[in-house]
């Protein structure tokens, strides 16, 4: 049966505010999903509602044809904006970690690693990398354990232009071996994704409309 | 079992290498015991009559600074978000953390407490009842602990909210920790009674500990 990642009438409260509401989605297996919206728009929000570490103010999401006693959440990555790396160990320590911990499909860790560009530092402590290099390694989180549903917030930020393109690429593979993908973006992902647009038709007290004047505004 | 292998492994190499966590406490105990003299005054039967006291007082101390650093990394650096995706079951990725902190943070206590029982005039025997008893006693420490510090990570309140929600916890195992040294040395009541009921605490507060903090962790909402 092919999986399918289905959300319907999703609706998310965040400090007694309405963030979003009534957001539907369908990604069929091999296929991606771009989330777009302007900051504060909450697409960090629904991609964390998605990896169940948020709950959902209203709406069901579900996944079809996944492990029948595994949550959504046990068969996603989550890349978010923080690495989950620890400075004191090795990049392959910090690697093997996330190999062996969450659960899924192992592989070969020295291979994810090429993947990305890091196999040659495999030894050095996760403090030297820089901020391109740390997000190549949560990267290669996705490859050394393979699980279906990724969950990407941002995730060509920091990358240079050669990791944006190699990083297509995985994606690209990713969706041409069956995996779905559900990313938050602003610029262009470099893969066939269908868009999901959120937070247009809240009205928004709190920020200034986009056309707006804001020297009109007080201080 | 391999994914709870990989998780203490990880913990304790954090722990050990430079910039971790276990030497601190070590180093915190040690000073408060050799401050402790300085303030007393050199009366050599008073020192010994409080000794047991300030070394637990000491080892409490020490293992409630250490605390924060269970959950507080992990969250900070999102760690914990991919801790709660496992297919690990929360409560055993509770277990195996507070296991890995109580051994490179707790038994280094423990270990060096007989030497530190010189510094305050105890006999041998009498520090080692101490150690016996902080052997018994530290575990209950960071277990209990551990829900102060689940709470601090899910409501974003750090040091001082630990402090207060772990120090109540923590007082009956300070009072039989303290029964049981004392009746080592003096008596009137034989050790086996508080010590065996130091234990129980112990055993409780590594089943409750784990669940609870569990079950704080699941309500962390950002």
């Amino acid at each position: 049966m092919a999986m399918r990642l289905k959300g319907r009438g999703i609706r998310c409260v965040r400090g007694g505010r309405d963030i979003f509401s009534g957001i539907d989605f369908d990604v069929a297996q091999g296929t991606a999903l771009a989330v777009t919206g302007r900051n504060g728009a909450g697409k960090t929000s629904l991609l964390r509602i998605i990896a169940g570490l948020l709950p959902a103010a209203d709406g069901t999401i579900t996944l079809d044809g996944g492990g029948d006693e595994l949550t959504i959440a046990e068969q996603a990555h989550y890349l978010g904006h923080r690495d989950a790396l620890k400075p004191s160990l090795s990049v392959i320590e910090n690697l093997l970690f996330f190999r062996d911990f969450p659960g899924g499909t192992p592989a070969d860790p020295q291979a994810s690693l090429e993947a990305v560009g890091l196999g040659a530092i495999g030894h050095l402590p996760a403090a030297y990398l820089s901020a391109g290099q740390r997000r190549r390694l949560s990267i290669a989180r996705l490859l050394v354990l393979r699980r279906p549903l990724w969950l990407l917030d941002e995730p060509t930020a920091a990358l240079d232009a050669a990791g944006q393109k190699a990083f297509a690429g995985l994606m690209r593979d990713h969706l041409a071996q069956g995996g779905l993908i559900v990313a938050a973006t602003h610029g262009p992902l470099g893969i066939d994704a269908q868009e999901l647009r959120i937070g247009d038709n809240m009205s928004d007290p709190a920020t200034p409309p986009e056309a707006g004047n804001a020297a009109d505004r007080p201080a | 079992m391999t994914a709870l292998a990989a998780l203490f492994r990880r913990d304790i190499r954090i722990a050990l290498r430079i910039g971790g966590g276990a030497l601190v406490g070590m180093l915190f105990f040690l000073t408060v015991v050799v401050l402790m003299p300085f303030a007393i005054g050199p009366d050599l039967a008073t020192l010994k009559r409080l000794g047991p006291a300030i070394l637990w007082i000491g080892a409490m101390l020490a293992s409630l600074l250490t605390l924060d650093r269970l959950f507080m990394g992990d969250s900070e650096d999102g760690s914990l978000d991919l801790l709660i995706m496992s297919r690990v079951p929360l409560e055993l990725t509770c277990a195996t953390k507070a296991l890995a902190h109580w051994l490179a943070a707790g038994v280094p206590l423990v270990v060096i407490t007989p030497a530190l029982g010189l510094l305050l005039n105890l006999d041998l025997s009498t520090s080692l009842a101490v150690a016996l008893t902080l052997l018994a006693g530290t575990p209950a420490l960071t277990f209990t602990g551990m829900i102060g510090a689940a709470l601090a990570v899910t409501l974003h309140r750090g040091g001082l909210l630990l402090a207060v929600v772990v120090i109540p916890l923590s007082i009956p195992v300070l009072i039989f920790g303290v029964a049981a040294s004392q009746a080592a040395i003096t008596g009137p009541v034989p050790f086996g009674a508080p010590f065996t009921i130091l234990c129980a605490l112990t055993l409780a507060s590594l089943v409750i500990g784990p669940f609870a903090a569990a079950a704080s962790l699941r309500q962390r909402m950002d």
